[in-house]
């Protein structure tokens, strides 16, 4: 088997892996480096479970081979986290909203929610669920999901920069 | 019948806030409260380990070949290849499994055929996806090959693919037995002689599909041996399968341990088990640990479905509108094996009619074997799929009257004391008129149709969906709590949590009864061998049971603890109230500021005196004072459900514990060029007789309406001859973010359910009543009623174009 050396930056850490070329970022992030949080939900690119931001951008860590994430930085939901494993504020509002059951979509939802907001500041409602449609979700109905984001997004505008973190 | 448990209400009259938690003059503090604790906060950090995230030293990967055809005979196999294949440790076929009979006597051997599933075929595959060999290698890439490479010889049988089929003369026999597998009647009165009496009678023929539960999470678990016993930490709702897992590898029932871990949804689909009888029968033999994870792509094609069900419906009325009889036939296809289709049979019988009074009734059900993959649970179980049959039939009634839909139902609406079919009265008050009303004043003004070519149509579901196991398995659960000495509190109880709050919501009673703040609350759930068991998590029936019986449990605790914080205070121990971690005479809590979500530190020492003058003892001090009297603050409880029997013969007995209530109102836009079925607004009430916590009732409410509009208009998991058709999680279409409105909520507290405090379940009820609210709005928009479920555009436009001509 080739495997070949390879230096991840997740979480504004680097962490140097032996994979194979076939190998999925999700493959890795979960097995290799032990991220429960980028989770296997379909490997079709459907479900959105395994959502990574890519260089700031969400991208399913299924269709994504762990070559292809060489140098670029990843951050997965517990890279949102500051010290102590305090909550980001989008966190917050997903607690505070209940906008998780079963809780198996909730960190790709959160971090598909965040690059919206930082890309168009106070979405509405519409524009929320557009952007949500890859990140399905089989427990919620999605009204408490939207709701979170929603309030999330408002506080983003009402903030100088337009993002509340 | 029998009543064992807490005093129920009796004559009408409701207990008092003060009866039901035990506590003087009480008034909830944590129950009703929407407390974002326990699972939610690893939930939005992602810290949660999934039965995928555990990894073992030395740990194998474990993979199942699966039968190609839905119908042969297995002529042999050859696993040569796969075993020499590096990094391969095992591979096993039917001859490696100890006892290779999975007997599921889901009546409890009330009715059905005795027929056995193999855990490994032997001779013989009856569906697509039926496991033959189950292989184990260093590495998941490895086992996926080696499955590759087993090589399984068949000889095609003639297989069966719908229940008309099954039941015709001379199909081909599934199993030798027959192909019923069970057949349930219930009657009351004469309803032929009532039917040919009545002054109006409609009838009609409903038809629903196979269904993918869809969880997010995938099958999954890791096993391992440790001192001798064989432990599995897997995804299910389940851990009492550690028995039957005991029975297939022919050893004790000690020696097998099933972990439960919080699960990335089951839906019902994870109630039979899924990886656990292979990784038992890998990790047995290799002696390693070993991790399996089913791919999407397998659970589409492998794990169990909801029944399609055929229900043919005849209903009569007097010409006031008043139901005298009905008839109903119900099949359901059963697919290959038993699994728990008897029971998702038997309850669509029990609730054939609806919350509906039906003096003459001859309701049928019979599960039938296919060569499909096989049917199982799948929330709202049997009972859900009917909700289509009998309100259809209430819509047509009503247009046949020239009544109003509401005004009929209400002249139907069962209450309090009046008889089902089955003979039994009714416990607990009726409020599904109140949800009726209340949804539909949620939805508005009707709105008008956006264009040209699009009509608009309104439409209401009700339904009784029963909470509890059916009364005949003489339901139980147990809790165990401990009060610690620094006054925090420890719960154990052998529930599975699905994402609904299982777990939290006994922590919020516990808080209620014995005071502790949540944040001192741990709860240890899910394990065989270190938790009382509560049975499962299924049939709407933990809110009830274990809610029960922590309730009890926590009553208990108290009620013994109570004459030594009464002898530190100075008051009688009936004049102590339990909150915010500390003891007080009654009513000094709230006059110590102490009393709002019972948030407070139970941590201090400072016991008398302080806190706005009140005296208090804390929950620490309480427990110390305990131990110097040789009082122990742990304490376990059993709670038994009501017993009963039923007589499959009359059709008549005991079915149901209790029932939820609920209404659901819909206003839909159809597009009659395409077919093309908007939602545009929705609307869903339920009696959930007490909210332990509303938040997540309500996400109960959204969640069941949304997987309820995919049934309704997108879901079919659609085999063909056998085959599954959605090979891939694209080609199954469950509701995204866009698909479908935000659902409207409103919540009924009756406070007269049987579960803790006058909670009524709500896990499975708001699921069922979409469909038919959707088929109603449909009919109310193009005056044809869909029959066929899902309604999809094809559908619709054939209503619209058979109206036309």
């Amino acid at each position: 088997m080739n495997r070949r050396r390879l230096v991840l930056s997740v979480n504004g850490g680097d962490h140097e892996v032996w994979v194979l070329p076939s190998d999925t970022l999700l493959d890795v992030l979960h097995d290799e480096l032990g991220l429960a949080d980028v989770r296997y939900g379909c490997g079709e690119g459907v479900c959105g479970t395994c959502t990574v931001l890519l260089d700031g951008e969400p991208v399913n860590g299924c269709l994504i081979l762990a070559v292809q994430a060489a140098g670029r930085p990843v951050t997965t939901l517990r890279g949102l986290m500051g010290p102590g494993e305090t909550l980001h504020p989008l966190q917050e509002c997903f607690l505070r909203r209940g906008a998780s059951q079963c809780g198996f979509c909730t960190p790709g939802m959160v971090l598909t929610a965040l690059d919206l907001v930082r890309r168009r500041g106070r979405a509405s409602r519409e524009e929320i669920r557009y952007a949500l449609v890859g990140n399905l979700c089989r427990c919620t109905g999605y009204t408490k999901i939207l709701d979170a984001v929603e309030e999330y997004a408002d506080q983003a505008a009402d903030t100088p920069d337009g993002v509340p973190s | 019948m029998t009543t064992v448990g807490p005093p129920q209400p009796a004559g009408g009259q409701q207990l008092t806030e003060e009866q039901l938690t035990g506590q003087p003059g009480s008034r909830y503090r944590v129950v009703g409260q929407s407390p974002a604790h326990h699972d939610f906060v690893d939930k939005v950090k992602g810290a949660l380990h999934y039965a995928a995230d555990w990894r073992l030293p030395g740990m194998l990967h474990g993979k199942i070949v699966r039968s190609q055809l839905p119908s042969a005979r297995i002529t042999g196999i050859d696993a040569s290849a796969a075993r020499a294949l590096p990094g391969v440790v095992a591979v096993l076929t039917a001859a490696d499994v100890p006892s290779n009979r999975i007997v599921e006597m889901a009546s409890g051997g009330l009715a059905e055929l005795e027929v056995s599933m193999p855990v490994l075929a032997t001779d013989r595959v009856r569906y697509l996806g039926e496991p033959v060999a189950v292989v184990a290698a260093v590495t998941q890439q490895i086992a996926a090959e080696a499955a590759e490479l087993v090589s399984v010889d068949y000889e095609e049988l003639p297989g069966v693919f719908d229940v008309e089929s099954a039941r015709a003369d001379g199909a081909p026999q599934v199993h030798e037995v027959g192909n019923t597998l069970v057949s349930w009647q219930i009657r009351c009165g004469d309803a032929a002689s009532a039917l040919a009496a009545a002054d109006v009678v409609v009838e009609g023929e409903y038809r629903s599909q196979h269904v993918e539960h869809a969880y997010l999470e995938p099958e999954a678990g890791v096993g391992w041996v440790e001192n001798g016993v064989l432990t599995l930490r897997v995804s299910t709702q389940v851990i009492e399968h550690a028995a039957t897992i005991a029975r297939i590898l022919q050893v004790p029932q000690s020696k097998v341990r099933v972990i439960a871990a919080y699960m990335g949804g089951g839906f019902g689909g994870k109630e039979d088990m899924t990886v656990e009888p292979y990784l038992a029968l890998l990790v047995w033999h290799t002696r390693r640990p070993v991790r399996m994870i089913w791919d999407r792509q397998e659970s589409l094609v492998g794990s169990t479905k909801r029944h399609p069900f055929i229900m043919r419906y005849r209903t009569g009325a007097s010409g006031d509108g008043t139901l005298t009889a009905q008839q109903v036939e119900i099949i359901g296809d059963a697919g290959a094996y038993p699994n728990l289709s008897p029971r998702v049979l038997f309850a669509a019988a029990a609730c054939a009619s609806g919350p509906y009074r039906v003096p003459n009734a001859s309701i049928t059900s019979s599960a039938v074997f296919t060569n499909n993959v096989p049917s199982s649970a799948f929330r709202g179980f049997g009972a859900m799929q009917i909700v289509l049959g009998y309100e259809s039939q209430m819509d047509e009634l009503a247009d046949r009257l020239g009544m109003s839909r509401t005004e009929l139902r209400e002249r139907n609406f069962l209450a309090k004391g009046d008889l089902l079919p089955s003979g039994e009265p009714l416990g607990t008050c009726v409020e599904v008129a109140q949800t009726m009303h209340r949804a539909v004043a949620l939805l508005g003004e009707p709105p008008a149709p956006s264009g040209p070519g699009k009509v608009t149509g309104r439409g209401i579901g009700c339904n009784r969906h029963p909470y509890g196991r059916a009364i005949w398995f003489r339901d139980k659960a147990a809790a165990w709590l401990s009060l610690q000495a620094d006054g925090t509190l420890l719960i154990r109880c052998g529930v599975t949590d699905l994402g609904a709050g299982q777990a939290a919501s006994l922590c919020q009673i516990a808080a209620e009864v014995l005071g502790a703040p949540l944040d001192d609350i741990s709860i240890y759930i899910g394990d065989s061998a270190l938790n009382p068991p509560a049975g499962g998590t299924f049939a709407t029936r933990q809110l009830y049971m274990s809610g029960n019986a922590v309730l009890q449990a926590a009553r208990e605790l108290r009620d013994r603890m109570a004459p030594v914080a009464a002898d530190l205070l100075g008051v009688p121990p009936d004049g102590l109230e339990f909150a915010t971690g500390r003891v007080w005479p009654a009513g000094a809590a709230g006059a110590a500021g102490g009393g709002d979500g019972g948030g407070g530190d139970g941590h201090g020492a400072d016991g008398h005196g302080g806190d706005g003058g009140g005296v208090s003892v804390t929950l620490a001090e309480l427990a110390a004072a305990c131990e110097q009297r040789s009082i122990s603050t742990a304490h376990l409880s059993t709670w038994r459900g009501e017993a009963g029997s039923f007589d499959p013969r009359t059709g008549q007995g005991d079915t149901f514990p209790d029932y939820t209530y609920g209404t659901h109102a819909a206003d839909v836009e159809v597009d009659t060029e395409t077919g093309q079925v908007r939602v545009l607004r929705y609307a869903a009430c339920h009696d959930v007789g007490r909210a332990i916590n509303p938040m997540r009732v309500e996400g109960q409410i959204q969640g069941g309406a949304m997987q309820g509009l995919g049934y309704a208009l997108t879901e079919d998991m659609d085999i063909q001859d056998g085959y599954a058709q959605a090979a891939l999680f694209a080609n199954y279409l469950i509701p995204n973010a866009q698909d479908f409105p935000d659902v409207l909520v409103a919540i009924v507290e009756s406070g007269e359910g049987k579960g803790p405090l006058g909670a009524r379940g709500i896990g499975e009820p708001p699921i069922g009543n979409v469909a038919a609210t959707i088929a109603s709005a449909i009919q109310d928009a193009i005056g044809v009623r869909p029959a066929q479920l899902p309604m999809t555009p094809e559908r619709v436009l054939a209503l619209i174009d058979a109206r036309d001509t």
